[in-house]
């Protein structure tokens, strides 16, 4: 029994062993100096496990007395996760080099997260749920502050922190009154409880603490307070790397909770996750327009991703579930892109962040320039990138739910938000000439950049490479 | 061939892709190059289109060149022409190669001009052909980022303001008709236009948050359409996006945005707001009437004021499309024979009108009225051509304008005696303003100093106007040319409009009642 568990775990298991063995090895050995060797290792090891989870196929079964779940589900969030934090890595490299972050600790407190996430989305219970956030959220708090010089740095890291414990805490309370009124943290168990479709007022009301306490990770408005500061403040590859695989995770949690656990009572649920989705998609389009610095700019956009990820959620079927992964997908995608040009923004060798910096891009960089049109077009939602295709999919989804009024809602948020993207690609094409950016920029980057391009702009002539039926097969295996 | 639609509709596409693989340098020769490759593409897609015409069985009214190819969430890609649509598709490609003529002096950024337009070309091309639901939504859609980015790039002074404008103002009217579009996704089941074109959506009254929203579903989905072809069009009081985008556009991007866009509009009507929502067309017919007539009116009044000759062509333009709107919603034969013809026609008249004040805005660097007089003294074929397409603009028998909107005048007379009254008006007050501008910038003795030394037009402008003068004075004379090609299709339309307006009609049936 426990060994047939273990194997269920496995994965999760040996990348923490490789997390804290390498810690080990490397103290011992040349600490720092090894610092490149680590990000490399630990990119590889990510994606054999992706490599690994993605041939198998899920066992099906719940772990340690339904704890842990391995479906579909979990491994199609996995593997999303894992291929980003992959990429995010080694897209950092050349920037850590530059600006004194090449320690050998940072990849591996990256590896810490992603074993967080992946207990997150697999959890099937509420104190496996807790568990694996908090140690996500432990490694998250350290890399964003990770420039311990930085003063910004720290504070990014001191308010993700305190914020961040803010929110377990609501999660925690949330999940004693559950416990409270439905016996049990077991998604299972919580399940059975409100299988006639009741629901006493305790456990809605844990129901509220616990989807405030997710609200606050996937930034969803009104809990994103933290989001614009902590993406500003942190290092530029953290930036990245909150901005992608942790969504995911915390996305997946999420559908989790409200379909394996409270799947009984959508109705119930239904509303509030509207309401977040409303205020996300509004209040990230509306705030995003006044901003000045591109890496604030970013969380509020994803912000506004959120939220349409949200809307797919809100429907509460499987087709919804299947369009919040599509969603999620994609938009992980563009950010990898969008990232890869962040990362390269220099002026004399120094990290510029503000938007008017990249006035005229074109004219120097006309290939990266081009690029990011593409890019922020398919943000915006305008065909025929697969931006679109997430908010038709999502769209849709709420749509056959009957909530028209949120796809509404919805498409004259993306309107709104269209003002600011196609803001960039004015200033790269129509602004006025300033001081250019340094043109050297880090092969690797540039590539990671023209590829996920290619991919947003040929995928819907593709299929989307497939992933429509995975979704599916993901969705299918937790929304029944 | 099976896939000359694909073929006609990716040339431009491909070349596009060639050109910004290939194109090297900024040199004469290599500009010379991209030039020529853009026109030897545009000129190919023309020669492919017309194999789609000299294909095509007008007596058919079924879809024609169908391709089908199954695709993502249950959508496919198909594409097919009709009466209808086949000669917006040859409007497109005729216009792409004069328009890349037209473009022979710009060196800013060519190669990024060049691979703009072609990809345009494409994708109009595609509204025209497509088949799916969110398939035309993708070419609907995706030609707004060309088009923002030429007017945003090559534009002039205030290009910023206008291509945000443009942008934005676009992509809200066609939101809310994806909405519209996903809702008849989930109600027919299919994206399949072919078999939308059939299906039957709800028109029983709903009651929305105590509202009584009268023909129902079909109803809020005509209003979502409507949105996005209103804006698109554009249909007074959602116009104001077009003087904009129109003044700042650079000579080519204002010819494809008269000619051509704006016609995506008017096709949308026909292919989806008339046929699937017949019901709610029928109940909302009126409205579309009297805001036809307003635009015809206003917009005319207005460009009587206009002191920029540009913004002059744009506002005729929207008067000239409130023609269409109101004949399309005639839904008679001579209504609708005679917007599409006169959106043709427009294609032809407006686009070589703006190429008439390109010709002098590239020697005098202003389209301000004032700062021309007298031009025909130093400029004779300018002032003959000029009048021409003066004339037609006016809508002179003998040319294409008069006979698209004598037949919208006729369609709609049948239909609403006092908008007919009110729109025919239009007719002289676009007589006083083309007029006018043509007094004011040709005639008269010429007395500015700095255009003393203008010159005539080069051989290159003279051909690019030949064939506008050729289509738009053969339309004139003999409009069966079109007519015999539209007919049949449009004569379908309106037969099964008809008969669903009479099956499930509010409107037309509650009056044949009250007649009995």
């Amino acid at each position: 029994m426990i060994a047939s568990d273990f194997t269920t775990v496995l994965p999760e298991v040996l990348l923490s062993l490789y997390a804290m063995l390498a810690l080990v090895v490397f103290v011992y050995t040349g600490k720092d100096r090894h610092a490149v060797l680590s990000i490399w290792l630990t990119s590889g090891v990510f994606l054999l496990l992706a490599l690994v989870l993605a041939m198998g196929t899920p066992t099906g079964t719940a772990a340690f007395d339904g704890m842990f779940m391995d479906d579909s589900f979990a491994r199609f969030c996995k593997i999303v996760i894992l291929l980003s934090a992959a990429l995010i890595l080694v897209m950092g490299q050349n920037y850590a080099a530059k600006h004194d972050m090449l320690k050998f600790e940072y990849p591996l407190l990256v590896a810490l997260s992603v074993v967080g996430m992946m207990v997150m989305v697999s959890a099937g219970s509420l104190l496996a749920l807790y568990m694996g956030l908090e140690l996500q959220s432990l490694a998250l708090y350290v890399i964003a502050a990770f420039r311990r010089d930085s003063a910004r740095s720290t504070e990014a890291g001191l308010k993700y922190f305190v914020l961040g414990a803010l929110s377990s805490g609501l999660l925690l309370y949330g999940t004693s009154l559950v416990y409270g009124f439905a016996g049990t943290v077991e998604f299972s168990g919580i399940m059975a409880a409100t299988s006639d479709g009741d629901i006493s007022i305790g456990l809605l009301l844990g129901l509220v603490f616990v989807i405030a306490g997710m609200g606050f990770k996937v930034s969803a408005a009104p809990f994103h307070m933290w989001a614009p500061d902590v993406y500003e403040g942190a290092p530029t590859p953290v930036t990245a790397f909150f901005a992608t695989a942790p969504k995911m995770a915390a996305m997946g949690l999420f559908a989790r909770v409200v379909h394996d656990a409270f799947g009984g009572v959508t109705a119930d649920w239904q509303q509030i996750v509207a309401v977040l989705s409303v205020f996300s998609m509004f209040l990230g389009a509306v705030a995003a327009i006044g901003q000045k610095d591109i890496k604030r700019l970013m969380a509020y956009s994803s912000i506004a991703h959120m939220g349409f990820a949200l809307m797919g959620l809100t429907a509460g079927t499987v087709f919804g579930v299947q369009a919040m992964l599509i969603y999620m997908a994609i938009y992980i995608s563009m950010n990898i892109g969008m990232f890869a040009l962040i990362l390269s923004m220099e002026k004399d060798g120094r990290p510029v962040s503000d938007i008017a910096s990249l006035s005229m891009l074109s004219k120097y960089q006309p290939l990266r320039a081009l690029c990011v049109v593409f890019i922020m077009f398919s943000m915006a939602g305008v065909p025929p990138m697969v931006g679109f295709f997430g908010k038709f999919y999502v769209l849709r989804a709420a749509y056959e739910a009957g909530l028209t009024w949120l796809a509404i809602a919805g498409v004259v948020a993306s309107v709104i938000g269209a003002y600011y993207y196609i803001r960039i690609v004015y200033f790269m094409y129509f602004g006025a000439d300033s001081e250019p950016l340094d043109t050297q920029t880090p092969r690797r980057l540039t590539l990671i950049l023209v590829v996920s391009t290619a991919l947003i702009t040929v995928g819907a002539a593709f299929s989307l490479f497939g992933i429509e039926p995975l979704a599916q097969l993901a969705a299918e295996s937790i929304a029944n | 061939m099976s896939n000359l639609l694909s073929l006609t509709t990716f040339i431009p596409l491909v070349a596009a892709i060639i050109l910004a693989l290939l194109a090297r340098g900024d040199g004469e020769a290599s500009q010379n190059n991209v030039k020529y490759l853009a026109l030897a593409a545009t000129g190919f897609t023309f020669l492919a289109s017309l194999m789609l015409l000299s294909g095509f069985q007008p007596n058919d009214t079924g879809f024609q060149f169908v391709e089908e190819r199954s695709w993502l969430l249950g959508m496919q890609y198909k594409m097919g022409v009709d009466g209808i649509s086949l000669l917006f598709v040859l409007l497109t490609t005729f216009t792409m190669p004069l328009v890349v003529a037209a473009s022979w002096n710009v060196t800013h950024r060519l190669k990024e001009y060049m691979i703009a337009f072609l990809v345009l070309e494409s994708l109009m091309i595609g509204v025209f052909c497509a088949l799916d639901l969110v398939l035309f939504y993708m070419f609907f859609e995706a030609c707004l980022i060309p088009m923002f980015l030429i007017i945003g790039i090559w534009g002039g002074k205030e290009r910023i303001y206008a291509s945000f404008k443009f942008f934005l103002y676009t992509f809200l009217g066609s939101v809310l008709m994806l909405v519209a579009m996903v809702a008849m996704f989930a109600d027919a089941g299919t994206t399949d236009m072919v078999v939308l074109l059939s299906h039957y959506f709800g028109s029983e009254t709903l009651s929305i948050a105590g509202f009584h929203i009268i023909g129902g579903a079909q109803t809020l989905m005509w209003l979502a359409f409507f949105a996005s072809f209103a804006v698109k069009m554009p249909m007074w009081p959602v116009h104001t996006w077009l003087p904009d985008a129109h003044v700042q556009a650079p000579t080519a991007g204002s010819v494809v945005l008269a000619a051509i866009l704006l016609k995506m509009g008017g096709y949308g009507f026909l292919r989806f707001s008339l046929p699937m929502f017949p019901v709610a067309s029928d109940l909302l017919a009126p409205l579309v009437f009297w805001m036809s007539a307003i635009a015809i009116v206003y917009t005319s009044l207005v460009a009587l004021a206009q002191q920029d000759m540009k913004k002059l062509i744009a506002y005729s333009s929207v008067a000239h499309m409130g023609y269409v709107t109101m004949g399309i919603f005639a839904a008679n034969q001579q209504g609708i024979d005679g917007a599409i013809f006169q959106m043709l026609s427009h294609g032809f008249i407006s686009g070589a009108l703006f190429l008439c004040v390109g010709v002098i805005y590239d020697r005098m660097h202003t389209r301000d009225i004032d700062a021309y007089g007298g031009l025909v003294n130093r400029m004779p074929s300018y002032a003959l051509i000029f009048m021409f397409f003066t004339m037609a603009n006016v809508g002179l028998p003998g040319t294409s304008g008069f006979v698209g909107e004598f037949l919208t005048l006729m369609g709609i007379f049948q239909v609403n005696t006092w908008v007919a009254l009110f729109a025919t008006s239009g007719v002289i007050l676009s007589a006083g303003y083309a007029l006018w501008l043509y007094r004011r910038v040709v005639l008269g003795d010429l007395i500015k100093e700095s255009l003393k030394s203008i010159t005539d037009m080069a051989p290159r402008e003279k051909m690019i106007f030949a064939p506008l003068v050729a289509m738009t004075l053969i339309l004139g004379v003999y409009p069966a040319l079109i007519l015999d090609i539209i007919g049949p299709s449009v004569a379908a339309l309106v037969e099964t409009y008809h008969s669903n307006v009479a099956a499930h009609g509010i409107v037309s049936s509650a009056a044949s009642t009250a007649s009995h």
